[in-house]
C-alpha cells in the first residue's frame, strides 16, 4: 500500500518534472537573467540586465573596459560574494532555479558553474593533482575513478597528448597556453553544466588562442558557455550570441552575425566597427 | 602657445669635494657598516674556538661529545660528557615545537583567512608584542603559574621540569611562528584562492589544501626560526626546568640544557681551569647548533621567495 503511494507520488513527480523539462525543451533556455542589478557599495555596476541563454550555446560578452562584463560573469557562480559590501537585486536562474535563493548552496552552484580566469592560475601542484583537486574536495576518494576522470578531462581540454608523459610534473612547467587549457580541464573535471570564461586567451599568443577557440567550439556540444572577451574577432569567431555591455547596461544581445553586421543600435555598430572603445 | 621661462637661470653650486670622492666615501661608510656584523660574527666564532681549544688538551673529544655524565667538580674523576645537556636541549625544544607549531599555524591561518580585517589589525600586533616580553618575566610565570599547574595536573612534587620549559618556550616561539607564517599564507597569490573557490571548495578546504601547502616553505622557515629561539633561550629554561645536571628521565623530570649549564656554572668556575674552557666548548656547540638552524631556515625562506616570484 505504502509503496504504491510512493510509486504514485514519484510518478507524479516524474510527470511534473517532465512537464517542466518539456517547457524547458520548448524554449530551451539554460540561463535567464531577470531585472538584475549589482552594486559595489553605492556604485551601481550593472543596471537592470535581462538576458536569456540557450543551452549549448556560446555567448560572447563584449564592451569597453569597466563596463561590468567581468562583474556580470562573476555573478553566475557568485564569485563576487568574496568581496564585502556588494549587493544585488533581481534574479539569475540556471535551470529555472534562482542562484541567489537563500537555501541554495554556493558550493553546489560553483560545482555546476565552472570558471576559467583571465590569467591562468594552476595550483603549485602536479598536473595530475591540479585536476584531481576539484574531485578530492568534493569527497571523491576512489583512485581509479580520479585517474580516469583526470585523463578524460585532459582529453576534453585537448591537452592529453601533449602532457600524458609528465602528469606528475609541476603544472608550472607548462607553457602559458597549456596552463590555460589545464585550467579548463580542471574546471571540466567536476562536470559543470555552465562554463564561464573570463578573457581566457588574453595573455596567449595567436597559436595558443586558436587552440582555445577550437576547444570552445568542441565544448559547446556539452556545455553552455559564457565568454568575456576584449577581442572582437574572437567574439565573432567563437560565439553564437553576442551581448554588448556599456557602462553597466546591456545595450543589446543578439545572434553574433547580426551584432557584427547589422546591429539594431547605433552605439553597438560604432563599437564593433572600432569607432570608439 | 609657446613655452616661456621667466625665472632666472639655475646656477650650479660646486661641492667642496669632488662628487666622485664623495661617492667613494659614502660607499666606504656603508660597506664598513655592512661588514661589521660579519666581522663580529667571525670574531665570536674565533673567540669560542680559541678558548675551547685548551679544554681539549685535558678532555678527550670523544668523551666530551658522547659522554653520558657532566660532573666537572667531582673529587674522584671529573666528567665532561655533554650528552645529558644535548638531550635536555633537544627535549625542551622538541616539546616547545610540538606545542607551538600547530598552534602557530592555526593562528596564522585564522588571521590571514578567517579573521575580519579589523580583528587582524588588532590581533597581529598583539601577538608580535608577545615577542618583546623579557625572558626572565616568562621564567617567572613558569615558576608561579605553569609550574604549580603542571604539578597539580600530573601529581608531581614540583612543576619545574622539561614540560614546563617546553610550554614557556612555546609561548616565546609563538610570535615568530605566527607572524612569519601569516605573512607566508597572506602572500599566496589570490588567484589560487579564486581557483579553489570556483571549483566549489569551502574557505577552510582552500586554506588547508591550497594555501598552507603553497606557503609551506615560509611556514617551515618560520618554525625553524622559532626553534632557533628555543634552542638558544637561557633565562626561561634556567628558571623553569629544575636544572638537575643528570641524564633526563622524562618530560616530567628536571632537565638542564646547554644554555642553563653555561649560565649557572660560568659565574662560579675558577678562571683558566679546564672546567672554564669546557664551558666555552659548550658555547661553541650551542653556536654551531643555532647557526645550523638559522642557516637552514634562511635557505628554505630563500627558496620560498624564489618560487613565489
Amino acid at each position: 500500500m505504502n509503496t504504491m503511494i510512493k510509486e504514485k507520488k514519484s510518478n507524479q513527480k516524474n510527470v511534473e518534472q517532465e512537464v517542466i523539462s518539456a517547457e524547458l525543451e520548448e524554449n530551451n533556455m539554460k540561463v535567464r537573467v531577470e531585472n538584475f542589478n549589482f552594486y559595489y557599495d553605492t556604485t551601481q555596476a550593472l543596471k537592470d540586465i535581462n538576458l536569456e541563454i540557450k543551452a549549448n550555446s556560446v555567448v560572447g560578452i563584449i564592451g569597453p573596459s569597466g563596463c561590468g562584463k567581468s562583474t556580470f560573469l562573476r555573478c553566475f557562480n557568485r564569485m563576487n560574494d568574496t568581496i564585502s559590501s556588494i549587493r544585488y537585486e533581481g534574479k539569475i536562474r540556471i535551470d529555472e532555479k534562482n542562484i541567489f535563493d537563500d537555501n541554495l548552496d554556493v558550493v553546489d552552484l560553483r560545482r555546476n558553474v565552472g570558471m576559467v580566469f583571465q590569467k591562468s592560475n594552476p595550483f603549485p601542484k602536479s598536473i595530475f593533482e591540479n585536476i584531481a583537486y576539484g574531485l578530492k574536495i568534493n569527497g571523491i576518494k576512489d583512485k581509479n575513478f580520479i585517474a580516469q576522470k583526470v585523463e578524460e578531462s585532459l582529453k576534453n581540454a585537448a591537452l592529453w597528448d601533449e602532457i600524458k608523459d609528465r602528469l606528475h610534473k609541476s603544472a608550472f612547467a607548462l607553457s602559458g597556453g597549456q596552463q590555460q587549457r589545464l585550467c579548463i580541464a580542471r574546471a571540466l573535471a567536476i562536470e559543470p553544466e555552465v562554463l564561464l570564461l573570463d578573457e581566457p586567451a588574453s595573455a596567449l599568443d595567436p597559436i595558443a588562442t586558436a587552440k582555445i577557440e577550437e576547444l570552445i567550439h568542441e565544448l559547446k556540444k556539452k556545455y553552455t558557455i559564457l565568454i568575456v572577451t576584449h577581442n572582437m574577432q574572437q567574439a565573432a569567431r567563437v560565439s553564437d550570441y553576442t551581448a554588448f555591455f556599456m557602462l553597466g547596461e546591456l545595450i543589446e544581445c543578439d545572434e553574433t552575425n547580426k551584432i557584427f553586421t547589422n546591429p539594431s543600435k547605433k552605439i553597438t555598430e560604432d563599437y564593433v566597427t572600432g569607432r570608439f572603445g | 602657445m609657446s613655452i616661456q621661462i621667466l625665472s632666472p637661470r639655475i646656477t650650479v653650486v660646486k661641492p667642496w669635494i669632488s662628487l666622485a670622492v664623495k661617492e667613494k666615501l659614502i660607499h666606504g661608510f656603508f660597506f664598513l657598516n655592512g661588514i661589521l656584523s660579519v666581522i663580529v660574527l667571525l670574531g665570536i666564532f674565533a673567540l669560542l674556538v680559541f678558548t675551547s681549544i685548551p679544554a681539549f688538551q685535558e678532555i678527550n673529544v670523544g668523551s666530551f661529545l658522547f659522554g653520558l655524565e657532566w660532573n666537572p667538580t667531582s673529587y674522584v674523576k671529573e666528567q665532561y660528557g655533554i650528552i645529558p645537556m644535548l638531550v635536555s636541549t633537544f627535549m625542551v625544544t622538541l616539546g616547545a615545537l610540538v606545542i607551538a607549531v600547530p598552534l602557530g599555524i592555526g593562528t596564522a591561518a585564522y588571521l590571514s583567512d578567517v579573521a575580519s580585517p579589523r580583528v587582524r589589525e588588532i590581533a597581529k600586533p598583539i601577538v608580535e608584542i608577545l615577542a618583546g616580553i623579557p625572558s626572565v618575566v616568562i621564567g617567572f610565570l613558569g615558576i608561579v603559574l605553569v609550574g604549580p599547574i603542571l604539578a597539580k595536573v600530573f601529581g608531581t612534587h614540583n612543576g619545574l621540569n622539561a614540560l614546563n620549559g617546553s610550554v614557556l618556550l612555546a609561548v616565546m616561539a609563538l610570535p615568530t611562528i605566527v607572524s612569519i607564517s601569516e605573512d607566508a599564507i597572506s602572500n599566496v597569490p589570490k588567484s589560487y584562492d579564486q581557483a579553489s573557490l570556483a571549483l566549489g571548495a569551502s574557505k577552510w578546504q582552500t586554506v588547508i589544501k591550497v594555501k598552507i601547502p603553497a606557503a609551506l616553505s615560509g611556514i617551515i622557515a618560520a618554525c625553524m626560526l622559532g626553534m632557533g629561539r628555543a634552542v638558544g633561550e637561557t633565562m626561561t629554561v634556567l628558571m623553569a626546568t629544575g636544572c638537575a645536571p643528570a641524564m633526563p628521565e622524562s618530560f616530567l623530570g628536571p632537565v638542564r640544557t646547554l644554555t642553563s649549564s653555561i649560565a649557572i656554572e660560568l659565574g662560579e668556575v675558577a678562571y683558566n681551569t679546564t672546567h672554564y674552557y669546557a664551558l666555552f666548548a659548550l658555547g661553541l656547540v650551542l653556536f654551531i647548533m643555532t647557526f645550523l638552524v638559522n642557516m637552514t631556515s634562511d635557505i628554505i625562506l630563500h627558496k620560498y621567495e624564489k618560487v613565489n616570484r
